[in-house]
């Protein structure tokens, strides 16, 4: 019995435990209401039979959904045990390999057997595949039924029905927002992990606070701990996402936000507050061929018409120039929501001093609007190091500890991608740096975060 | 203006208006008012609300520049001056006509510093012995130095609402200003912290020129000399505080006095 087809049955059972359930508590309300007492019926009719068909329906899938985990094991089980796999390969991958492929052909996504070693295993894997589903598509349908069942002899005209309705909406609704968390712990969860088999194969002192990256030797074993000091990843992090980035996207950012506030006609803030959240909506990776094709030739070009030598064509002032337009929106859509959020009668409390608009600005909105822009500009930093298409696309590979803007460094992310992309084997040091560099960036990202929050919302309560 | 009206014009008027009119949009908020503002009186404007009395007031040092769609007609003139003219810089304006609000609005600054943020951009004060100065005497002046001398350097937002209202007063009178104009400046305070600007309004008068704009008329009967009835943007009557109040010429400022509208 196929997947598609249960849950057809299943719908079919759900929809008519809701009519029979709905007629009988119309039914015996009729009947109670005959005696007068206000109190003799509770809940509408309907809602008897979403009642009954939750109960009929939940319990069935849960018991579906389990199922469609655990069978696929019960099968191979039972395929084991026949005679035509005891000729099966001791190599645990080989006979991966042919069980799997039996299976496909039994399932029918695969034609033929490219292994004939697999073929025998066909028709036992067929059999079995058809029991477990029989078996389970059964006791769906009994679990529906008993569920229905048992909900449906709990109708009396007076059964709050509509509660319990109301209690297994607000369930639902919990587990929903329950599996985001789960999903956040279980990656948390998993970073962790990794990165505990990291440090136990490199000390955490010397990742945290080496001045020298160089995990490829380190790998080919002609390296020591020391080539896994991230120290020049995350210093290059630093400078292109936190400050060259932050010194195009703050000024730009905040003078936009206070043109677009204080100074542009209703016309043009309708025009260019949208323009400007499209930048918003760039992929990334359109500005990484930006920077990486058009502004770092440009710099190295004009770096060297003005005389710095060893200018790469990878810089850090290429990819921060572009991630901080990037940036641009994150910090004047904040700045402009706190600005916008200074009352009016403290512009017009300063204008009726006799100050300028711009007197204005710098003195009352700006200093009255400061903690919310710092929350933007934190959210917007924590923005810009987790970015990773335009500095892998521009920044270059080699991890410098330099200050020059012209020459090349390369950041947390971008290591990452590096480490992680082509054939690598898992429990190697330098794949699983890749994991406690993912742990350093989460755990930074979350404190800005944190702090960001915290600032904007305390200001937001200073004015309520 | 009738010719009662005109003999109370005093013989030097600060403030003039003639035949002001003031749109937002297509929409006309006044109607044409002529009035003199004079430095020995404190005037009342009075109406009922969305009578433009509080818009009047604000062609008065131009704060209505701020809206966008407002456009002001007729002639204003401060010392003989019209402050329409292209010649007035409206920021040296504002400082000769200073406005306190509806509702108080300290900067969310210190005590001190509301004070001195006038003086200090208009550069009055040459030190930080000069500002001291002139903050004392701001506060004195209104009336709030006793209660905060100890505090200049709380924020001015901590204050209760009637001190948060008398520091504004002294914020405007900072920058030593020729007039005051006053937006219902008690409607959100409570009946001692009223009494107290009321009689800082007395304290003031003769020193500057007043303008209150109030929604209650004890309130304009016990501040003011002069009061002006506004009623759907026009003037509607003009004259000593105690005639209007006692004896008015016109129906519907009889009306509106005696509770029957408004």
């Amino acid at each position: 019995m196929t997947g598609p087809a249960i849950l057809l049955l299943l719908a079919g059972l759900g929809a008519i435990a809701w009519v029979s359930a709905r007629a009988r508590a119309m039914r015996l309300q009729t009947a109670a209401r005959a005696t007068g007492r206000r109190d003799a019926v509770h809940s509408l009719p309907g809602y008897h039979g979403w009642y009954v068909a939750l109960w009929a329906l939940i319990p069935a899938g849960i018991f579906l959904a389990i199922w469609a985990n655990v069978a696929p094991g019960l099968v191979t089980q039972s395929v084991l045990t026949d005679p035509a796999a005891q000729s099966l390969p001791a190599d645990g991958f080989a006979r991966a390999a042919i069980l799997g492929e039996a299976r496909a052909i039994a399932s029918g996504l695969q034609a033929a057997a490219f292994n004939p070693a697999s073929e025998p295993l066909v028709e036992p894997y067929r059999t079995a595949m058809t029991e477990y589903g029989i078996a389970g598509a059964a006791l769906a349908l009994i679990l529906a039924f008993a569920g229905g069942a048992y909900a449906f002899t709990r109708i009396r005209p007076d059964f709050r029905a509509r509660t319990r309705v109301e209690r297994l909406v607000m369930i639902s609704l919990l587990i929903a927002s329950l599996l985001a968390i789960v999903t956040t712990v279980g990656i948390v969860a998993s970073l962790l992990w990794e990165s505990f088999r990291f440090f136990s194969m490199v000390n955490p002192i010397d990742f945290l606070f080496g001045l020298k990256w160089s995990p490829q030797s380190a790998a080919m074993g002609y390296g020591n701990d020391d080539a896994f000091g991230a120290v020049p990843l995350f210093w290059g992090t630093i400078f292109i996402g936190a400050i060259i980035a932050m010194i195009v996207a703050i000024p730009l950012g905040l003078m936009s936000a206070i043109y677009l506030t204080q100074y542009a006609s209703p016309t043009v803030r309708k025009w260019m507050k949208p323009m400007l959240e499209v930048l918003a909506g760039v992929p990334t990776v359109v500005y990484g061929y930006f920077a990486a094709l058009t502004v770092a030739p440009a710099l190295r070009d004009l770096a060297a018409s003005i005389g710095i030598h060893g200018a790469s064509s990878e810089s850090a002032l290429a990819a921060g120039l572009v991630m901080g337009v990037m940036i641009i929106p994150f910090v004047s859509s904040m700045a402009d929501d706190s600005i916008a959020a200074v009352p009016q009668s403290m512009r017009d409390g300063s204008l009726a001093m006799g100050a300028t608009t711009s007197e204005t600005i710098t003195r009352v909105l700006i200093p009255a609007a400061l903690p919310g822009v710092v929350g933007g500009v934190l959210l917007a930093v924590s923005r810009a190091i987790g970015e990773t298409m335009i500095v892998v696309m521009a920044a270059g590979l080699a991890a410098n500890l330099t200050l020059n803007p012209f020459a090349s460094v390369t950041t947390v992310t971008t290591q990452i991608v590096q480490l992680l992309t082509g054939d690598q084997e898992f429990d190697s040091a330098k794949t699983l740096a890749a994991f406690a560099l993912g742990l350093v960036l989460f755990v930074v990202t979350l404190l800005l975060n944190i702090v960001a929050l915290r600032v904007v919302k305390k200001y937001r309560e200073a004015y309520e | 203006m009738t010719e009662e009206q005109k003999s109370l014009a005093p013989a030097d008027p600060k403030m003039t208006a003639r035949d002001v009119k003031v749109f937002y949009g297509p929409k006309q908020a006044i109607k044409g008012v002529s009035i003199d503002v004079d430095m020995d009186n404190v005037t009342a404007f009075i109406g009922p609300s969305g009578c433009g009395k509080s818009t009047f007031l604000r062609t008065l040092n131009r704060m209505n520049d701020t809206v966008a769609s407002a456009r002001v007609e007729g002639t204003i003139t401060l010392d003989g001056e019209d402050i329409y003219a292209p010649s007035m810089d409206v920021v040296q304006l504002r400082a000769r006509v200073g406005m306190v609000f509806q509702k108080p609005n300290p900067f969310p600054k210190s005590i001190y510093e509301n004070i001195a943020y006038g003086p200090r951009i208009h550069g009055l004060a040459a030190s930080k012995a000069d500002m001291d100065v002139i903050v004392e005497k701001s506060l004195r002046r209104a009336g709030l130095w006793e209660e905060v001398k100890d505090r200049l350097q709380d924020s001015g937002t901590a204050l209760s609402g009637g001190q948060q209202q008398r520091l504004c007063i002294g914020r405007a009178i900072a920058v030593e200003p020729e007039v005051i104009l006053m937006d219902e400046p008690c409607s959100a305070l409570d009946p001692i912290a009223t009494a107290k600007i009321e009689e800082l309004i007395h304290e003031l008068r003769g020193r500057y020129g007043i303008v209150i704009v109030t929604h209650n008329m004890q309130q304009a009967a016990r501040v003011s000399q002069r009061t002006a009835f506004f009623h759907l943007g026009e003037l509607v009557e003009y004259g000593v505080t105690s005639d209007i109040f006692t004896n008015p010429r016109q129906e519907r400022t009889k009306d509106y006095i005696t509770g029957r509208y408004g």
